[in-house]
């Protein structure tokens, strides 16, 4: 559908995905009615440094917004905050909204995110047990991170690692809770699982992996304690929850819309409504370098969907979609992940866990289809090519530091 | 406030008024100066905030740490006075400083 007559375009939430489509529709030229609603009080701000630089006290608020409150007003752009969206009407082309009032669009973009599983046990509600994805989560939690509090953290995924390594650094007394037999076990392989669980017990996390929690014990409605299957107690003054999120697609299921873990979309960010777009943590994308779909989690993806969807509806070339790649900093290690190392028949080691600087190669069929790379930006940024590529890779090379990253990735291409 | 001057690979120059303590991709982000993305926030893991430094100032903008001389190692276009502009900290000295962002940014 040829969309570049609209003059009406309706952006739901305000997060990475979200103030990407603003920008991107400004600086591609559109001049009609944009508008963006969001159920959070702020401003569009980046989530990343929440559990990371943000958490620990080291970055000013001001600097987490994307772009000061002017610009909105600069760019044109109507901000309506605190104001969930209720019901997308496809007929008569509206949005309406929670506390009244309707948003006429020819154009949408849905990009409502995602929001933490709940934890599924008694004592879930206590208070100082908290979630950690929005900026309010944070002014919550912040409070609590005192030196020899007792943290627990509920989940070994990175939002979980992060926080231990943050609450570790600022004094806290942290164990992480893991169901799985290794930390990370849902997004890396045991090679990493078992360099970051070094990692932070060295620092002094306690790290109790195939741990069935029972419930949260409290007292006066505070959370005091967390009590595993096995009758294991661990004192707690605060809990964090981690254990994964869900996609907010409610807003389109319940408006017909194609969803499956996720607002279904083509390679534009495209939802089976040709005038609806989905982006970000909320959608389910054509992974065009493996072959099937999926949802990202991530900050490139909410970048690079935001992006598809403002080409799309200003009828510009579709930009090139970039292999996934997504960080996590913990202490002073910086890890960056490039592909999706989902499927992997081979991995290869490059480098040293214990010099703290090293990579982990997948493969599948003798084609790299992702790395995780820690402290080695040369082998993320080469890898982030040869993904792309297709390129074959001999797993001896890869593995050999004595060829450099950079020739590696020239021959591999040039071959 | 230090005067910051963004310039398009095409030449077009952008006065940004920044504020000292911020990075050159941030006051650049702010004031939306078209060909720093800065993907990541500035946390150097993604090299989309890629500029050249003018002369002048290269002695002024400080050291590459070596994270990210191995990011601008694997940008394109590289020159010797790249640096990634979100590890370039405003203050004083940098007052007028002069970046180009490359073409391979637009």
């Amino acid at each position: 559908m040829d969309l570049t007559s609209a003059s009406r375009i309706v952006v739901i939430g305000g997060g990475q995905a979200g103030a990407q489509a603003l920008q991107s529709l400004r600086q591609g030229g559109y001049a009609g009615a944009l508008t963006l609603v969001g159920d959070e009080p702020a401003l569009p701000y980046q989530r990343p440094p929440l559990s990371k630089a943000y958490m620990k006290g080291e970055m000013a608020e001001e600097r987490l917004y994307f772009r000061p409150a002017p610009w909105y007003q600069d760019q044109n752009i109507e901000v309506i905050l605190s104001t969930p969206a209720k019901r997308i009407d496809r007929v008569n082309r509206k949005v309406e909204l929670a506390h009244g009032g309707q948003l006429d669009y020819d154009a949408l973009i849905i990009a409502t995110g995602s929001r933490p599983r709940v934890l599924p046990t008694k004592g879930a509600t206590l208070h100082g047990v908290h979630d950690l994805r929005d900026l309010s989560d944070v002014e919550r939690i912040r409070p609590n991170m005192i030196a020899g509090r007792k943290m627990v953290i509920i989940g070994a995924g990175y939002i979980g690692l992060e926080a231990a390594a943050v609450a570790r650094q600022m004094g806290l007394d942290v164990t992480v809770l893991e169901m799985a037999p290794r930390v990370l076990a849902r997004v890396t392989s045991p090679v990493m699982s078992e360099f970051f669980e070094t990692e932070h017990r060295a620092q002094g996390v306690q790290i109790l992996t195939g741990a069935r929690l029972d419930h949260l014990n409290g007292e006066d409605n505070n959370v005091t304690a967390a009590i595993l299957a096995d009758g294991t107690r661990i004192e707690a003054d605060i809990v964090l929850v981690g254990i994964g999120i869900l996609p907010n697609e409610e807003l389109a299921k319940d408006a017909g819309i194609a969803c499956n873990n996720g607002i279904l979309v083509d390679r534009d960010a495209r939802t089976s409504d040709p005038r609806v777009f989905a982006a970000g943590d909320c959608a389910s994308r054509p992974l065009v370098h493996y072959g099937r779909s999926g949802r990202l989690e991530s900050v490139h993806n909410a970048i690079e969907q935001g992006k598809l969807a403002a080409a799309a509806i200003l009828g510009k070339q579709r930009p090139a979609e970039d292999c996934p790649w997504f960080w996590s900093d913990q202490y002073d290690l910086k890890l960056q992940i490039a592909g999706l190392s989902q499927d992997y028949d081979e991995i290869v080691v490059r480098g040293d866990p214990k010099d703290r600087k090293f990579a982990a190669f997948y493969l599948r069929n003798g084609t790299l289809i992702a790395v995780d790379a820690i402290n080695s930006p040369p082998e993320f940024l080469a890898s982030k090519k040869l993904i792309m590529s297709g390129a074959k890779l001999a797993p001896d090379v890869l593995g050999d530091t004595s060829i450099s990253m950079k020739d590696i990735a020239a021959a591999a291409l040039a071959a | 406030m230090t005067k910051i001057i963004y310039i398009d690979n095409d030449g077009t120059e952008r006065v940004v008024e920044a504020t000292n303590g911020e990075s050159v991709m941030e006051a650049a982000v702010k004031n939306s100066i078209p060909g720093i993305d800065a993907d990541c926030g500035g946390a150097c893991a993604c090299a989309t905030c890629h500029v050249y430094v003018d002369a002048s100032f290269m002695d002024k903008v400080g050291e590459q740490q070596e994270m990210e001389k191995s990011m601008l190692d694997f940008a394109e276009n590289v020159q010797p006075n790249s640096r990634l502009s979100c590890q370039i900290t405003i203050s004083d000295a940098l007052d007028g400083l002069k970046v180009t962002t490359p073409e391979s940014q637009h």
